[in-house]
């Protein structure tokens, strides 16, 4: 395809759930990617663990440079992209502040990434707008891996959520997973629970009215054979969950702040709540968090937050070692 | 039945079995609005029997034919209507709207911060996930669209 011209139609490149070739493909959405596919992610992504620890050291992607996009702030998504791409040996090219740069100059998302592609091998974006990746995926001939559009959809997020449970209670079947916090703005919430539950997962989800999951997303949940529960109440749920997803009441996506102000602070995971769990329920968090999870949290045997931070690197590895073709 | 007290056209077009209370709609979409140039007239019939459905609006537009991207989006928000030209006081051609696999260009997204709203050089773009009732889905920003009518391009 020529430089700078939009494909003809939206699609996923190399997308084939019949062979496992993922080379070239655009990862906007986790539905992008079959049961098996996913399967498949999650179990490269292990042998990527000790070159992720930095035990052990390959160059499959050396020569091969990714492209960051960050029109958001980001911290672990950003580092663990930069750090994976690293591991692999390739190297990082980075757009830089946005303020900074041609966008700022009122240049469109369709410029900057016709500009951006002619630069790297693969891009990783994360915008404000919802659909700006998939925006990003059609203008570009190199593979767009999607790290966050506004409150849309973050599929690394959830393949490394995935991989986490995964490694940890070895397998989905009849798991009991509660979800707690903004499961409305939570961008990795929805993704999350459609993915589970196409795993076959019993979900619960815990939130305040206002903002619980959207029906949109519980129907989808419900046609992949869950049926799950919604509460407002998280004591309730804890005696028999083996997983507790905690997501932040995010302060950015919320149109009135005076709406913010009424939730904030509605839940708090601390030891006092633990002390009904089973000893192996497993406590998750994305990250950041405010005050959701008290810090007292950290040294039990429940809190694996910073382990499930420590697989953005194996997954991602996994992803653009895939996408880019590199031999192991 | 009782007889509908319009008289037949001579020439233009009859928008039969339109969805009950969506003629004003389809009217818009034909640019019949406040300080258009409309020189002939147009009649318009709500909340009539229909043999079909039980209820139907009708919209009869005299000297004009309708052009393929006005069909187009009366499909989008009356699925099940139909088109018929009329010459000289007979229906020279009939045929009912069809609803696309995809809707490129008739449509902008509803959600207000998916990307098609901002200065991107695409056209808006929807997979249809139902025929009937219409039911959209932004290609982009992978939202279902709130009100077809409202978000007409």
């Amino acid at each position: 395809m020529p430089i700078g011209h939009p494909k003809s139609q939206i699609r996923t490149r190399g997308f084939n759930h019949e062979s496992m070739n993922f080379k070239g493909m655009d990862i906007v959405s986790i539905r992008d990617l079959s049961q098996e596919q996913i399967e498949h992610v999650l179990e490269y992504s292990e042998k990527m663990i000790p070159y992720a620890r930095g035990d052990a050291g390959m160059k499959p992607l050396d020569g091969k440079i990714l492209a960051t996009l960050f029109f958001e702030p980001s911290t672990r998504t950003r580092m663990s992209f930069e750090s994976a791409m690293m591991r692999l040996g390739g190297s990082i090219t980075d757009l830089g502040i946005p303020s900074m740069s041609s966008i700022s100059k009122g240049e469109s998302l369709a410029d900057t990434i016709r500009m951006v592609e002619v630069y790297s091998d693969i891009i990783v974006i994360r915008h404000p707008r919802e659909g700006a990746a998939r925006l990003a995926a059609r203008f570009s001939s190199k593979p767009v891996i999607n790290a966050g559009d506004g409150a849309g959809q973050h599929p690394t997020q959830t393949l490394l959520d995935l991989f986490t449970i995964k490694r940890i209670k070895k397998d989905f079947d009849k798991l009991k997973v509660v979800m707690v916090g903004d499961l409305k703005y939570g961008r990795t919430a929805h993704s999350l629970a459609e993915a589970l539950a196409s795993f076959g997962v019993e979900l619960t989800f815990v939130a305040p009215s206002t903002l619980q999951m959207p029906k949109e997303t519980v129907k989808q949940v419900e046609k992949a054979g869950c049926k799950p529960k919604l509460t407002n109440h998280l004591e309730e749920t804890i005696a028999d969950a083996d997983v507790l997803y905690v997501t932040r009441i995010q302060k950015e996506r919320f149109p009135d702040l005076a709406e913010y102000q009424k939730v904030a602070g509605t839940y708090r995971v601390d030891r006092k709540l633990l002390r009904e769990a089973k000893s192996d329920l497993i406590v998750m968090h994305p990250l950041p968090r405010v005050d959701e999870i008290d810090p007292e949290v950290d040294t039990t045997q429940h809190a694996k937050y910073f382990e499930q931070a420590f697989n953005g690197v194996p997954v991602r590895m996994a992803l653009l070692n895939l996408v880019l073709g590199g031999e192991l | 039945m009782r007889e509908f007290k319009v008289t037949p056209i001579r020439n233009g077009t009859v928008i039969d079995h339109i969805d009950c209370g969506m003629a004003l709609k389809v009217l818009r979409i034909i640019g019949m609005r406040n300080g258009s140039n409309v020189q002939s007239p147009v009649s318009v019939l709500m909340h009539v029997p229909s043999h079909k459905d039980g209820w139907k609006d009708v919209v009869k537009v005299e000297d004009r034919e309708l052009d393929p991207r006005e069909v187009d989006k009366i499909a989008l928000i009356a699925p099940k209507a139909t088109i018929n030209i009329i010459r000289e006081f007979n229906v020279a051609e009939k045929y009912n709207v069809k609803m696309p696999e995809r809707v490129v260009g008739k449509a902008r997204c509803s959600n207000p911060n998916c990307i098609t709203n901002q200065n991107e050089p695409v056209e808006p773009e929807f997979v249809v996930e139902s025929k009937n009732p219409p039911v959209l889905r932004c290609i982009y920003c992978d939202r279902q669209v709130d009100d077809i009518a409202e978000n007409l391009l």
